[in-house]
């Protein structure tokens, strides 16, 4: 079976984390991925997005984990010389990602318009914060900003919690998903009209189209805001038992069920006063402190063994150090080492499977300019490319 | 491009939200999507409610995730009916279904199953934890899988219990990885006549959602910790988080200590280096915190667009709306009811008996399509919209040339395009 996206060729402009995720997916479905980067600094997500772990001094274990299977190509999009190299490129491109703000391609002449008519048949894709439009379209699109404007930090956390913020970065990892499916339309459309597109996602509609069904909720309900339970929050629309509790030993989690059915599995007779449903999402603080209180007598494994055979919705409430000596993970074989730089980096893998297969590659993160060479050799482009210092 | 999946047929197997908000996306983006549902009672995400709002028989939230789609029911036990589907499945492009595993393929309708009546099939299955292993039959929930996955560890302060996020980040996200690999298998099929196979868990889907922090974790074995207050991401330094000021929230991002200072005028950060925005993370952020309080949120902001730093107020959905941004970006879209589906009933059937209740027979039932799971709590309420009215919800995140996808069709009642479908394949027969 051939890989689904076999001699797709993507340059992406992108940085930090949104457009590199949208690039990462589609180098594992089987594209070609080549970054392109300023000289000297590169990609910001080796300098300013950043975690307090290095791969051996060199960049951060974020770096690697977005831009693995991927080139690096030095080129200063403000010095001509080098602009009309990589416009030969962007000639032999399927598709360019970038995530500048408005009108930063435009200046460099490398808006939609210029460069459609030196490739037609590209798919230009690019990602921002809030649009084109109103009063923010000029600012950064960042995530946890982006988390802050929608109105997410409302949906997590106890009703007496501040505004608390998701703590994976959502929103760019959803319009990075968002793109790649404008950008597959894209192409797939392609093949049967010759003509590429313009692909657009903000972050802020990504995070609205994530919150469809609670806003579709708010635009019907007469605008209610969203009310957090009070204790053992686990979504701020469901009735109880819905969260995560304390057991004798950890936490156990509940999804939604019967109370009285559950009452009943808990040795708890208080749960048989809510014999209605209605009461579920009504009275649900009440109900969870009972629940709270009742789980505190035993351990997970013991609740487990009890709620498990009568198919309550329950689990173990895991952290890695858990998760990545079970069996269930074990058999999914997540990980995958990649070598970047000759060092070997252990990370994850493509969650998808096709055909059967798990698509991994040993492909690591590159070094900033690391393919300049070799492409401009490949494609033939103009000699005297700038070489970053430290590459010399 | 006014449907780049114009002519794409999707036949969804699919309940609730994972393999259904797949459908919703490639509906939006131009396919027709058919629903593939058990008679009378249709797929079991019609009886799902959240916050206990029901348009007709069906939720609101069922009328959320399945606009723009089309309904054929089918009983699989009856020949005349599994004739029919199977005709419809030669024509289909692309299958999804999101049942435990082997439920497909008892009903005969497994990959290889479905391969022999359309071997160019896109065939998708979504499972909670993948077909093998410990964990296969465990109930594919999106909160059980955040709470294996480790997800829980991520949000909130170090001295909270493990804590969800709020929203169906695994059925959603899921969901999401779903489209782009069947947009990618569409392209492969299109240049090769190649069909796919396509295999995908909540799991695996937030491990990779996960990513930095798995990575950051295989390198020494140290497990991340979220910072004891105004926790943001974990794997990131001080500032980064939410803050009080005196009369409301503002958000920051990440940025040198030396900056933030220098906007924030606050003397006590002179104390600190950018190296200790790491090491001493918790200790900086409770002096931003304490400083934040002394001016009003406009303030702060003032002084951060003078100086350029990345800072938003936290705002909620009202006031959200308020904003242009918000009104310009047609962010919204109107479902129109159909006169003959709104209102038709005063409201869902009582509930007292959950649909998980063996009474209402077992998730595998030899009649029954349907991986059936506990529905939340449905009562009397009257139905939200009058007949003929109009539900307001979101729309399509994509743009493509500078249009906006609109789907404006309502969700289909049960069974409803039977006749039409069964008619479409008798002509082209």
């Amino acid at each position: 079976m051939s890989k689904l996206l076999e001699d797709i060729l993507v340059l992406d402009l992108s940085q930090f984390l949104s457009g590199p995720y949208a690039s990462l997916r589609l180098s594992d479905m089987g594209a070609r991925v080549i970054k392109i980067e300023r000289p000297l600094t590169g990609d910001i997500c080796r300098s300013l997005y950043v975690s307090d772990v290095r791969v051996e001094g060199g960049e951060s274990t974020i770096f690697h984990a977005i831009n693995r299977n991927k080139e690096s190509f030095v080129a200063d999009i403000k010095d001509e010389a080098q602009r009309e190299q990589l416009k030969d490129l962007i000639r032999k491109a399927d598709v360019l990602i970038h995530n500048f703000r408005p009108g930063v391609m435009e200046r460099a002449g490398l808006g939609y318009e210029a460069v459609r008519e030196i490739n037609p048949q590209l798919v230009y894709a690019e990602i921002n914060g809030y649009g084109e439009a109103g009063e923010w379209k000029q600012l950064p699109g960042q995530d946890l900003l982006l988390q802050a404007v929608s109105g997410i930090a409302y949906l997590s956390g106890n009703c007496s919690d501040p505004p608390t913020p998701m703590g994976v970065a959502a929103g760019d990892i959803l319009a990075g998903t968002h793109l790649v499916q404008g950008i597959l339309s894209a192409l797939f459309a392609r093949m049967a009209s010759g003509e590429g597109a313009l692909v657009q996602v903000s972050m802020l509609e990504s995070l609205i189209d994530f919150q469809f069904e609670v806003l579709t909720c708010f635009f019907n309900d007469g605008n209610r805001l969203p009310q957090r339970s009070a204790v053992n929050s686990g979504h701020a629309y469901i009735a109880a038992p819905y969260g995560i509790y304390r057991t004798a030993d950890g936490h156990l989690a509940l999804a939604m069920g019967s109370v009285p059915v559950l009452g009943k599995l808990l040795g708890c007779d208080a749960l048989q006063a809510y014999a209605q449903s209605s009461d579920w999402f009504s009275k649900r603080d009440e109900i969870k402190r009972i629940i709270q209180q009742q789980l505190l007598g035993r351990s997970t494994g013991e609740w487990l063994k009890i709620l498990e055979p009568a198919d309550i919705w329950c689990a173990e409430v895991m952290d890695y150090d858990k998760l990545t000596v079970s069996e269930g993970y074990a058999v999914l074989d997540m990980e995958q080492s990649v070598v970047a730089d000759g060092k070997a980096v252990r990370t994850t893998r493509c969650p998808v499977r096709v055909d059967g297969e798990l698509l991994k590659s040993t492909k690591g993160a590159p070094q900033l300019g690391a393919h300049t060479e070799a492409i401009k050799k490949e494609f033939g482009l103009g000699k005297g490319v700038y070489m970053p210092e430290q590459l010399k | 491009m006014h449907s780049p999946l114009k002519g794409i047929v999707v036949l969804e197997f699919s309940q609730y939200l994972s393999g259904p908000c797949a459908g919703l996306r490639l509906s939006d983006l131009g396919a027709r999507v058919i629903k593939i549902e058990r008679p009378k009672e249709g797929e079991a995400g019609r009886k799902l409610a959240i916050e206990d709002l029901w348009v007709d028989e069906d939720s609101l939230l069922f009328h959320t995730i399945n606009r723009g789609k089309e309904s054929f029911t089918a009983d699989l036990n009856n020949e005349e009916d599994r004739r029919w589907l199977e005709m419809l499945i030669k024509k289909a492009d692309v299958i999804t279904h999101n049942f435990r595993p082997g439920v497909m393929a008892r009903k005969g309708l497994d990959y290889e199953s479905v391969k022999k009546i359309n071997p160019g099939i896109i065939y998708t299955e979504i499972s909670g934890y993948g077909n093998e292993g410990p964990w296969r039959d465990k109930p594919g929930q999106d909160l059980l899988a955040q709470s294996v996955s480790g997800l829980a560890y991520t949000t909130g302060n170090y001295h909270d219990d493990p804590l969800p996020f709020g929203l169906a980040i695994a059925d959603y996200l899921c969901g999401n990885q779903a489209v782009q690999f069947i947009l990618a298998a569409l392209i492969r099929k299109r240049r090769t006549g190649q069909g796919a196979y396509l295999q995908l868990s909540l799991l695996e889907t937030l491990i990779d959602f996960q990513f930095e922090f798995f990575t950051t974790y295989f390198q020494n074995r140290k497990h991340h910790t979220r910072s004891e207050f105004n926790n943001g991401h974990s794997l990131l330094s001080a500032p980064y988080g939410i803050y009080k000021t005196s009369d409301g929230y503002i958000a920051i991002a990440m940025m040198p200590i030396a900056r933030l200072n220098e906007a924030l005028c606050c003397d006590e950060l002179n104390g600190y280096k950018e190296e200790d925005a790491f090491a001493r993370r918790d200790e900086i952020k409770s002096v931003i915190a304490r400083h934040l309080l002394g001016a009003t949120t406009q303030q702060w902001l003032e002084r951060a667009r003078t100086f350029d730093l990345w800072i938003m107020p936290v705002l909620n959905w009202n006031e959200l709306k308020k904003t242009e941004t918000y009104r310009l970006s047609q962010l919204t879209q109107p479902l129109g009811l159909r006169a003959s589906r709104a209102g038709t009933k005063t409201g869902p059937p009582p509930a007292e008996t959950p649909l998980g209740d063996a009474k209402t027979g077992p998730a595998d039932s030899e009649t029954s399509l349907a991986d059936v799971k506990p529905e939340l709590a449905g009562t009397n309420a009257p139905p939200l919209i009058a007949e003929g009215g109009t539900l307001l919800t979101t729309r399509c995140p994509v743009r493509i040339n500078g249009q906006v996808f609109f789907n404006s069709d309502p969700a289909p009642a049960v069974g409803e395009h039977v006749l039409k479908i069964r008619s479409e394949l008798s002509v082209k027969l």
